[in-house]
């Protein structure tokens, strides 16, 4: 299939946000004709180098990239994003940048519009030409026919679904003469299976006809399917650049998460259980961008539970759903007691406990003192910290007892703070973190769920935080339900580890499992195809 | 030098201006003949009539309600209560508790659909409580010359029916209690002791309110709604109580200053007691999710030191009045610059 030059170099690309590296050294080549997988996990640096080839102002921002790009053998430095257009290059995002008031048509040539100048044009330029509407629906035709699909060049893009919106976008892109180069970023990712199947007839098309492709995609059948060579990347290093032949959904899934650390083996210490402590049926939850469709699941007494996938998925709606913030449906029951859902109050007075993603937003009050941030869920759903007065007639806030609680954690979990009565804000990521930690479990609960504990703090606060998790499973027995997107961390310290794909349980896997059935289960493989495979 | 700076920069620099600018007015007072005494007693009266309705912006400033710029409804409670007290013909601090007790259910209502309203516009509530307060003052124009009150005191004598523009309240409750164990010293000098002890004690059921396990939450719900929720806290429920707590404060607050005034002022009056209320918290050193007693009563003792000593001294000083002038710039000015800082709130 690979034929002709290279249309398109990244030769030693590199580049860092503020010390942290997300790219290192990568270097390939896209041909003429050719259709480039690029796959990889969320971090993997797959948006940062898109951002790179299409020199978005973030890339020049924090500090510009080392390494070089070159287009047909010679080397380019964009200054914008329209250069890099301008240069043959086209972008399918995974939102649509289409205007819903607008036809097929209108949105295709948008700002390409053939016109014919008037004579006000003599004096108000440009701006008052007239479209010449029969030459924009024949442009848009030609680029409809060209993707070989069916779109009616009249109809609003606010009336039409998806795929057809998808398809626009494309034809967007290629009824711009120049464009040679073209990379779609998750384009399959609201499309049904038949509309992906004609989409992917339609990329292989436009590769007939010489146009080079970077196909982005976690759903890695797909890329295999259609892919002529396959890069992987992972934290940033390009780890395997190959022809697609004689690979399987095993090897690349396993190229793709396939990380060992060092020491990380000591910790599995396989235990087993017999109670139950959580039940979940036919749950359903309504949180944007992570939506849960259907999911089942039953968590141990005393276990840690794993809950893992790829972002967007639905892995965070579920403690979500399940604690009340987000509308749910479904059946829960703790101990064998259904949990009300869309009942926050109810949730933690049953005696599960959440510590929520959201740190800054939904963790923390960081307008108050650190005593107000640990002490507040424990004296509203236990009544801590909280004195009668005058016969029960009402209560008062027991300061005291709120600063003996915080001071407790504050040993306890090693918070580094002045005092306890610090303003939250004040606080490092990590610290804030142990803040939402102290706070869950100073409401003693039998069953916590902790959403992405380690998003956003440095090395050695992770490690602090998954062992502060650790140690409160083992020395209180508190069944721990953590959801995250570092499928190490899952690895390192659940006993069992469900993965969580558009929104279902793809599969529940323990921790021992070779990586790449993890790295299937992520990417929309079904069970009985990584048993086959 | 350190803690002074940073003791200006928790003070605000506003307040100082205000605070030197007020004492500049106090120190020029005697040149202009101007008795420091009698003005002293003044700014005192004026504080205790004035510092419940400022004191009824805390609750919903610490829900996050901002601020109440629909305290009309608490004063139309107020003046209800008032009137009836008035229409039942009871006198001296039997008719002004009774005032209050009768304005109660009255406050508990509005308040209750107001905070319902308000919930429905998070985001927007300043705004929305603006018109809401308009439009009910207006509705009650109307009303208060249908309601069928008919004590003579009250109504137009010519028609026999609907309430009169200024009502007073000399035969009724006048001074009830700023003449409660008051301090007289000298010719000019009265300390209102009841009606600062009344004040107090206000101040300190916030206190203690502020201080329960409702406050609690109230306050969290102000501080960041998202977490309230999280820790099983119904959000508009809260927020709903902060409402009624202000609206009631409001009704109590316009009763206090009538019986200290001498007047009940009804139909578009109310539209004057709004925004004083609200610029004197806001001077007072309270954001627009965080207030406390010291900023209400700091607050008001600035604000309303400075309308008592500015017609006294600048008038005497310029001979124009100026009073009003300077009223409008300093309430509207210092509520411009609140808002503006609106943004400094850490999310």
């Amino acid at each position: 299939m690979i034929n002709g030059s290279s249309l398109l170099s990244i030769e030693h690309v590199s580049k860092d946000f503020y010390g942290n590296i997300v790219l290192h050294d990568v270097s390939f080549d896209l041909h003429e004709g050719e259709i480039l997988g690029l796959v990889g996990e969320n971090g993997a640096g797959k948006t940062t180098l898109m951002h790179i080839l299409f020199s978005m102002p973030v890339i020049a921002e924090t500090g510009g990239f080392q390494g070089s790009i070159k287009i047909e053998g010679t080397e380019v430095h964009f200054e914008s994003p329209f250069d890099a257009l301008d240069a043959g290059l086209g972008m399918v995002h995974q939102e649509f940048s289409l205007i819903p008031g607008f036809t097929t048509t209108e949105n295709i040539v948008l700002n390409r519009e053939p016109m014919r100048p008037t004579v006000l044009n003599d004096v108000f330029g440009d701006r008052m030409s007239v479209l010449l509407r029969d030459k924009m629906r024949e442009r848009a035709e030609k680029a409809i026919n060209k993707l070989g699909v069916n779109l009616d060049p009249d109809m609003l893009v606010s009336e039409m679904p998806v795929g057809h919106k998808q398809f626009t976008e494309i034809a967007r892109e290629i009824d711009r003469e120049q464009t040679r180069i073209l990379i779609l970023d998750e384009p399959t990712a609201v499309l049904t299976e038949s509309e992906a199947e004609v989409l992917l007839q339609t990329l292989k098309r436009l590769a007939s006809e010489g146009i080079g492709i970077i196909f982005i995609s976690h759903r890695l059948q797909e890329v295999l399917s259609i892919a002529d060579r396959i890069v992987v990347l992972r934290d940033g290093h390009l780890v395997k650049d190959t022809p697609n032949q004689n690979i399987n959904l095993r090897d690349v899934a396993s190229w793709m998460v396939g990380r060992t650390i060092a020491g990380e083996e000591d910790r599995y210490q396989l235990r087993s259980f017999v109670d139950i402590a959580l039940n979940v049926r036919n749950l359903w939850v309504d949180m944007p961008g992570e939506t849960v469709r259907d999911v089942s699941f039953d968590v141990h007494k005393g276990e840690i539970f794993g809950i893992g996938g790829l972002a967007g998925q639905g892995k965070l709606g579920i403690p979500n759903g399940i604690m009340g913030l987000f509308p749910a449906g479904g059946e829960v029951l703790l101990d064998g007691k259904p949990v009300p859902l869309n009942n926050p109050a109810m949730a933690l007075a049953m005696g599960m406990g959440f510590v929520s993603e959201d740190r800054r937003g939904v963790g923390l009050l960081l307008d108050e003192s650190l005593e107000w941030n640990i002490a507040f869920t424990a004296l509203q759903i236990h009544n801590q910290c909280l004195k009668r007065m005058l016969a029960g007639l009402f209560t008062q806030r027991d300061e005291k007892a709120m600063e003996e609680l915080c001071q407790e954690y504050v040993k306890l979990l090693d918070i580094k703070c002045t005092s306890t009565k610090q303003k939250a804000k004040e606080l490092s990521g990590g610290n804030q973190q142990k803040i939402c930690l102290a706070k869950a479990f100073a409401i003693k609960p039998q069953l916590l769920f902790v959403s992405e504990p380690t998003r956003g703090i440095d090395v050695g606060a992770k490690k602090l935080v998954l062992d502060a998790l650790h140690h409160y499973n083992r020395d209180f027995g508190t069944t721990i339900v953590m959801v995250s997107s570092e499928l190490i961390e899952l690895r390192s310290i659940c006993d069992r580890i469900a993965i969580v794909d558009e929104g279902r349980i793809a599969g529940i896997l323990p921790p021992t499992a070779d990586i790449s059935e993890f790295g299937l289960l992520m990417s929309g493989a079904a069970m009985e195809e990584a048993v086959n495979a | 030098m350190r803690n002074i700076k940073t003791f200006i920069q928790d003070f605000g620099w506003p307040r100082i201006i205000i605070f030197l600018f007020l004492v500049g007015l106090f120190i020029m007072a005697p040149f202009v003949q101007v008795r420091l005494d009698a003005s002293i007693s003044d700014v005192l009266n004026r504080f205790g009539q004035n510092a419940i309705m400022v004191l009824a912006m805390v609750p919903m400033i610490q829900s996050g309600c901002g601020l109440n710029f629909g305290l009309a409804l608490g004063l139309v409670s107020g003046l209800l209560g008032a009137t009836l007290s008035l229409q039942l013909e009871l006198h001296g601090m039997i008719g002004f508790l009774s005032a209050i007790v009768l304005a109660m259910p009255f406050s508990i209502l509005f308040g209750w659909i107001y905070g319902k309203l308000l919930n429905r516009v998070k985001g927007e509530e300043m705004t929305i409580a603006m018109y809401v307060g308009f439009s009910f003052i207006m509705f009650m124009c109307i009303m208060w010359l249908v309601l069928p009150y008919d004590n003579p005191t009250m109504v137009w004598g010519y028609a026999g029916k609907g309430l009169r523009t200024t009502i007073s309240v000399e035969n009724y409750w006048l001074h009830v209690l700023n003449n409660f164990l008051a301090i007289k010293i000298g010719e000019f000098f009265i300390f209102p002791t009841g009606l600062l002890l009344f004040v107090a004690l206000f101040a300190f059921f916030m206190w203690v309110f502020l201080r329960t396990k409702t406050g609690t939450a109230m306050t969290a719900v102000g501080s960041n709604p998202d977490f309230a929720r999280a820790s099983g806290v119904d959000v508009d429920k809260m927020r709903t109580i902060s409402v009624i707590v202000s609206t009631f404060l409001g009704a109590v607050g316009i009763i206090v200053y009538e019986q200290s005034f001498g007047f009940i002022q009804l139909y578009t009056a109310p539209n004057a007691m709004v925004f004083p209320a609200v610029a004197a918290i806001l001077i007072g050193g309270a954001s627009i999710n965080k207030a406390s007693m010291v900023n209400v009563v700091v607050g008001t003792i600035l604000f309303q030191g400075l309308l008592t000593m500015t017609p006294s001294v600048i008038n005497s000083l310029l001979h124009t009045d100026m009073s009003e002038v300077i009223r409008i710039i300093v309430s509207n000015g210092m509520i411009l610059y609140a808002l503006t800082r609106k943004m400094k709130v850490s999310k």
